[in-house]
């Protein structure tokens, strides 16, 4: 277990970067804490299996350093950091049984045959594998061979972090929530240090504490889940985390409100105070859970034109637009929505100010 | 589930029936047809059923030849597996080296069989060859025409030189086909280089050594060429080996009926032992 800080860390696969644009992992300073589930979330290329790999060993970053407990093991081959990975398919030894897997790690290490034994017990018990002990590997099911993945590295003691390239992705849908279950259960048990890589922000907003998105090699923002949601840093997390993500609007700030097409929308102090002194364009963001719609108009209410609604089961889309701007608001299930024209409320505490891309306040 | 009677169906297999009749099946029967009888002269044959087939069977000669080949066989699987895995494990896997051995291994390949013996026949002489006369000159008695060993040797040198590379080149691909997230975990779980190679390496490649295996086998059970570009067979019956054998009593000696049942034989001999082969290695993974 173990606390892992990022030091003033970069990296770029080219030997000599010329510019920001050859960097895949942008400077970053980050402490994560010792026993913390963070999620690594990004779309296809943004730098987090960069960022996963430097954390295993397997790349050595170009600047910074990373610490595990203050112990520097940035030049540390992997074998030596005491890491676990579970990889995005199942990485078993197919020759072995079940047993001989989870003892591989131990045995590599000299461990007498007893403790061998006793230890592959109990993670076998705790993973549910007792049964299959005796079984060839091969001839598992996917879920059950990431599981076995996942037991080889907790079978060490003295693992400091688990660390998960996208585990999920061979596993069938029925079976993704077990594992999912699984892992959980295995943190909440075993207060390790998990770093879960992945591009689907359900499997991050449930099952990290942390999340920290990735755009093109640059951290954007590392938050709770609900920071991410409420107050995203960045608009691209605003975009890429809800769905639908969030609506940007461009205005400009004119004395206590921000004005889209000449129609006031009020803000909150911090975003007031915060953009007195923002320099670039300015855009207001909102949520499609912080808006409604009224029949009638309401106290700061605005007028609005209703393109389309989308049932979605337990709630509905609607699609409306503000002036020129497209707008999609969440509508609870029950409430009938006029199909041409509305009234548009926003929630003055979720509106955000941004300034070129980056939250204001 | 309903049959249907569609004798359609027999008009499209014919094609295949006609090829495989004229390709294989009719050139078997001739040989068959030639193993159950003695033929003196084009008008005067007579039917003598098992007797080639019993002759054959108890012909010492063969049996020598038999154990020549078994023996030379496994020596060429013994070395070339093991060899061609050790090589394609050297192998750089990226960069401009990658093309540079495809090529250097894939030559040997490209050479037919007797110019690699009338190669290594030349190579080996004392008098004219590079390799005779370094022998010599290192003051190792080397002579493949006199000696057993020596033309032995030789023999087996060719066919390692010839054919190690299509083990390594198979074994290659089968190796550039692992992921790399094997070698992650191999390294996470601190496995030491040779049990990356006996828990990682070997069992992907098992199926490429398979093939391997069954096409250096069959190969060399008939080896012909080579010996008979060489030595002819010898010294004495040094290496003659089946195929050698075969010649001689068909063309040779022209004894057709006793070649065409020791032709049966060898051609069951090698199927056998293919068989033998690929049902053990399938077994042993089910297992």
């Amino acid at each position: 277990m173990a606390r892992i800080h990022l030091k003033n860390m970069a990296h770029s696969y080219l030997p000599e970067p010329q510019g920001p644009q050859d960097y895949a992992l942008h400077p970053l300073d980050h402490v994560w804490e010792d026993g913390g589930a963070y999620a690594l979330l990004g779309p296809s290329g943004c730098g987090k299996t960069t960022l996963l790999n430097i954390i295993s060993g397997l790349l050595i970053p170009s600047q910074g350093q990373v610490l595990f407990d203050e112990r520097d093991v940035t030049r540390l081959p992997t074998k030596a950091r005491n890491i676990a990975q579970v990889f995005q398919f199942p990485v078993i030894y197919d020759t072995m049984s079940v047993f001989d897997n989870l003892a591989f790690p131990l045995r590599n290490r000299g461990f007498a045959e007893d403790r061998v034994r006793a230890r592959v017990d109990e993670i076998a018990d705790m993973l549910e594998l007792g049964a299959v002990l005796k079984k060839r590997a091969a001839g598992l099911t996917a879920d059950a061979k990431q599981t076995i993945s996942l037991g080889r590295g907790l079978v060490r003691s003295d693992v400091a972090a688990i660390l998960f390239d996208e585990p999920l992705t061979v596993i069938d849908p029925h079976l993704k929530w077990k594992l999912r279950r699984k892992l959980k259960q295995i943190h909440e048990q075993l207060k390790l240090t998990l770093v879960y890589v992945t591009h689907d922000q359900n499997e991050a907003l449930t099952f990290a504490d942390r999340v920290v998105v990735m755009q093109q090699g640059e951290v954007l923002q590392l938050g709770t889940p609900q920071e991410l949601f409420e107050a995203p840093a960045h608009t691209f997390v605003g975009h890429f985390i809800g769905s639908p993500g969030m609506n940007f609007l461009p205005c400009r700030v004119d004395g206590d409100a921000a004005l889209v097409d000449g129609q006031r929308i009020p803000l909150g102090d911090s975003a007031l105070a915060a953009a007195a002194a923002a320099a670039g364009e300015l855009s207001l963001g909102v949520r499609p859970e912080f808006l409604s719609l009224h029949d009638s108009p309401q106290a700061g209410s605005l007028p609005v034109a209703v393109d389309a609604i989308e049932d979605l089961g337990n709630y509905k889309i609607a699609s409306v637009r503000l002036g020129e701007h497209a707008i999609k608001v969440k509508v609870p299930e029950d409430q009938p929505v006029a199909v041409e024209r509305a009234q548009l409320t926003f929630n003055r505490d979720f509106t955000r100010l941004y300034a070129g891309d980056r939250l204001l306040g | 589930m309903n049959k249907v009677q569609n004798n359609k169906a027999w008009l499209l297999v014919l094609p295949v029936v006609l090829l495989v009749a004229f390709s294989a099946v009719i050139p078997l029967m001739t040989v068959v047809n030639y193993s159950v009888q003695d033929i003196l002269d084009p008008q005067t044959q007579v039917f003598v059923g098992t007797e080639w087939f019993y002759e054959t069977l108890h012909d010492r000669r063969l049996h020598d030849a038999l154990g020549r080949q078994i023996l030379y066989s496994a020596a060429v699987l013994a070395i070339e597996i093991p060899l061609g895995i050790a090589i394609a494990l050297c192998m750089p896997t990226r960069g401009i080296w990658v093309s540079v051995c495809m090529v250097l291994m894939a030559l040997p390949m490209l050479i037919p069989f007797n110019v690699v013996g009338t190669i290594w026949q030349i190579f080996g002489r004392a008098d004219i060859g590079l390799g005779g006369a370094a022998l010599a000159g290192l003051g190792i008695d080397y002579n493949y025409a006199s000696s057993p060993l020596d033309a032995w040797l030789t023999v087996l040198l060719m066919d390692v030189w010839h054919w190690t590379s299509l083990v390594v080149l198979l074994c290659y691909a089968g190796l550039v086909a692992i992921p790399e997230a094997y070698y992650q975990a191999a390294s996470i779980d601190g496995a030491s280089r040779w049990a990356v190679f006996r828990y990682i390496q070997l069992p992907k490649l098992k199926n490429v050594l398979v093939i391997a295996v069954l096409l250096r086998f069959m190969d060399s059970f008939m080896i012909y060429a080579e010996p008979f570009v060489l030595t002819g067979g010898g010294p004495g019956n040094a290496t003659t080996f089946l195929s050698q054998h075969l010649t001689k009593m068909a063309l040779g000696q022209f004894d057709l009926g006793p070649a065409a049942a020791f032709s049966l034989v060898y051609f069951l001999i090698v199927l056998l032992f293919s068989w033998l082969f690929y049902t053990a290695i399938n077994n042993m993974s089910k297992s």
